[in-house]
């Protein structure tokens, strides 16, 4: 991380730092509590990937809207989605963001635009388009995202969605979180090896890149530069963003012994840490010190053990939950 | 003021209505806007509404029904259509997972009023995958509502109610009913969702239907009076919720039952109202209720083969004769319809 990073200010680089840490301690949180059998939900966590979430939803605005899949925490929490509402959700608690109704998977806060994650892979897809459609339909200046992996650009829908956003110049970001993974299954043995993923949205005419999805200042400046393209009416712009997943797909453990990666691509991966690299050059450049990292952290873990303490601590929906809202009066 | 309309006019007349009243809502689907105009349901629309609000959409049936539920978070109502049930199949993913989750899933946070208008093919070949009706598969599904009309003045009444539902909204329409003519009023009314309607008051049996076999019933039963058996029949026009009191209530009076299915009978429509009945109105039954579907097979194309595939008001005669207990020998009934049997009427010369 040794470009020039002249365009950022002290307080900004401090910003993506908490922001990343924040999201990283939630998820050694859950990991380390979930085996209490207390949170029964799946949970896909983001450790490893935090810098994609962060340097493309510090872009954004509170009325700027994004999408996700079923490995959502960090974009919900970068997008400022509410924590405790969040880990109660997980919890199955009445205070949760779906009032228990829906877990880990489904993740939602209007509040802060983000309009809902779903798991079904590349499902989310036009979903988003279809809000970047009313958006521009109803002459509105938000600004649509959508996070999906490597899996979903294998689903025809993700096809259909580019297409049709590219036809109609919609104002949305497709972001491509590429870890290489779709559960067990690797890359090579779903995708040709020699197609890049960026270049399938460039033959739907649409403006893509692709960068270090580990690099919190690269990732935010794609992003500068899709939503330049977007406010230019140039849009959609897609990015592939490549990352690694660390723990196992679902759940809170590591699983390389499983062998189905090896311990060296892991290790390779693991020195190239968003938020280890991050520090080392905020510390190196003397932009923070140890102390002020510290205070970070100690300040994000009162956060989070409060929000932890909320959610276990609060009451489960009554059985009247079951039969309501299906239908809309 | 009432006049004579086409089902298809009367279709075209809801949306026009309800597109006026809100500039939300708009029409999508794959030749929507084209010089046939979907049957004629939305002709003219395009040049008095513009590109945007009746919108021609790439063959992307899936995606669409996620853009149509996307553009309802931003406060959008659109009406999708597809030409046949069979191409939405391709949207089940949206459907089933999505549309129909979205408000519950959410815990109420966002409503997703959208219709998804179904065509429902059948005769003139139309074969393996141009005639499904599958309208228990949609039924099946907690947080939609399915809708299937027969008059042109239920089909005006229940879309223009279906357009201003706040949920996702299965709407059938049958592609032999586009032609029917019937009364319908100038002005803008609704028909509830989820009310069924007698048909005909009747005494010894009840005959329970929904969509195009509604008039295929009234045929069989206009011929039985000859018989002096009275048939009451009930047009469900929602399948989902079901008004299970019209027909329940119905049994307790005729004590006999036959379910007109219109489509195959596994885990069908008449499986269901069989099973409500049995469960609630045992007592009131005087002969095994009975249910009658299409053959447990594909739609064939052939004429020859489509003529003995789909149901037509022969078949109800027969089924009701046997629960009424009386003989009644294959000669001894009429075609009634005129033509071929593969087309409603002499007037459809096809192609689809």
């Amino acid at each position: 991380m040794n470009e020039n990073n002249c365009e950022f200010s002290p307080e900004k680089l401090k910003k993506f730092l908490y922001e990343m840490l924040y999201i990283r301690l939630v998820g050694e949180e859950i990991a380390r509590i979930y085996p209490e059998q207390e949170m029964r939900c799946p949970v896909h966590l983001s450790i490893g990937q935090e810098a994609i979430a962060v340097g493309i939803c510090e872009n954004l605005s509170q009325d700027d809207f994004i999408m996700s899949n079923h490995r959502s925490h960090a974009h919900y929490l970068a997008k400022g989605g509410n924590l405790s509402k969040m880990l109660a959700e997980i919890y199955g608690k009445q205070t949760g963001c779906c009032n228990g109704k829906s877990g880990s998977m489904h993740l939602i806060d209007l509040s802060q635009g983000f309009l809902g994650a779903v798991p079904i892979v590349g499902s989310c897809l036009p979903i988003a388009t279809g809000v970047a459609f009313g958006t521009k339909i109803k002459k509105m200046d938000n600004i649509t995202t959508v996070f999906f992996g490597d899996g979903a650009v294998e689903e025809g829908v993700f096809h259909e969605s580019l297409n049709f956003a590219s036809l109609k110049q919609l104002p949305i970001v497709f972001i491509c979180e590429n870890n290489f993974f779709s559960v067990y299954s690797p890359l090579s043995v779903r995708q040709p090896s020699n197609r890049e993923i960026y270049l399938l949205a460039k033959s739907h005419g649409i403006e893509s890149f692709q960068g270090d999805g580990n690099n919190v200042l690269e990732v935010y400046q794609l992003m500068e530069k899709a939503i330049e393209i977007i406010r230019k009416g140039n849009g959609p712009v897609f990015l592939e963003l490549k990352t690694y997943r660390w723990r196992e797909h679902c759940g809170p453990y590591y699983d390389n012994h499983l062998g189905y990666r090896t311990e060296e691509e892991f290790n390779t991966w693991k020195k190239k840490c968003p938020i280890e690299v991050f520090t080392n050059y905020l510390l190196s450049n003397k932009i923070l010190t140890l102390k002020t990292i510290q205070d970070m952290t100690q300040e994000i873990m009162k956060k989070v053990e409060e929000s932890f303490l909320f959610a276990k601590e609060s009451p489960f929906p009554d059985k009247d939950f079951l039969m309501k809202d299906i239908y809309k009066a | 003021m009432t006049r004579e309309l086409h089902f298809y006019d009367a279709i075209r007349e809801a949306i026009d209505v309800c597109m006026q009243d809100d500039p939300n809502v708009y029409i999508l689907g794959l030749g929507v806007p084209d010089l046939k105009g979907i049957f004629g349901t939305t002709l003219g629309l395009q040049q008095k509404y513009g590109c945007d609000r009746v919108m021609d959409i790439p063959c992307a049936e899936n995606a669409m029904t996620g853009v149509a539920l996307g553009s309802t978070l931003v406060g959008l109502k659109p009406i999708i259509t597809h030409q046949r049930v069979d191409f939405a199949l391709l949207s089940m993913d949206q459907i089933v997972n999505q549309v129909a989750k979205w408000h519950y899933m959410f815990s109420g946070q966002k409503c997703v009023p959208i219709v998804i208008r179904l065509i429902i093919g059948r005769g003139w070949g139309q074969g393996p995958q141009h005639a499904q009706s599958l309208e228990c598969w949609f039924a099946h599904i907690p947080g939609l509502k399915v809708v299937a009309p027969v008059t042109p003045y239920d089909a005006k009444g229940l879309l223009i109610a279906s357009i201003k539902d706040n949920n996702p909204i299965i709407f059938f329409e049958h592609r032999w009913l586009h032609n029917l003519i019937g009364d319908v009023p100038e002005e803008s009314y609704t028909v509830p969702i989820g009310k069924g309607k007698i048909v005909q008051e009747g005494s010894d049996v009840t005959i329970v239907t929904f969509s195009y076999m509604v008039l295929e019933a009234l045929k069989a039963a206009e011929f039985l009076k000859g018989f002096e058996i009275n048939c009451e029949i009930i047009d469900l026009r929602t399948l989902r919720p079901l008004d299970t009191e019209i027909f329940l209530k119905s049994v307790q009076k005729t004590g006999r039952l036959v379910v007109v299915d219109n489509d195959w009978k596994t885990g069908g429509i008449g499986a269901e109202i069989i099973s409500l009945v049995v469960e609630n109105n045992m007592q009131y039954l005087k002969e095994p209720p009975y249910r009658i579907g299409l053959p447990e097979c594909p739609s064939p194309t052939s004429p020859a083969l489509a003529n003995v595939y789909y149901l037509r008001a022969k078949d109800i005669v027969k089924v009701i004769m046997h629960v009424m207990r009386r003989e009644i020998n294959d000669s001894e009934i009429p075609q009634m319809y005129s033509g071929p049997g593969d087309i409603p009427d002499t007037s459809f010369s096809g192609p689809f």
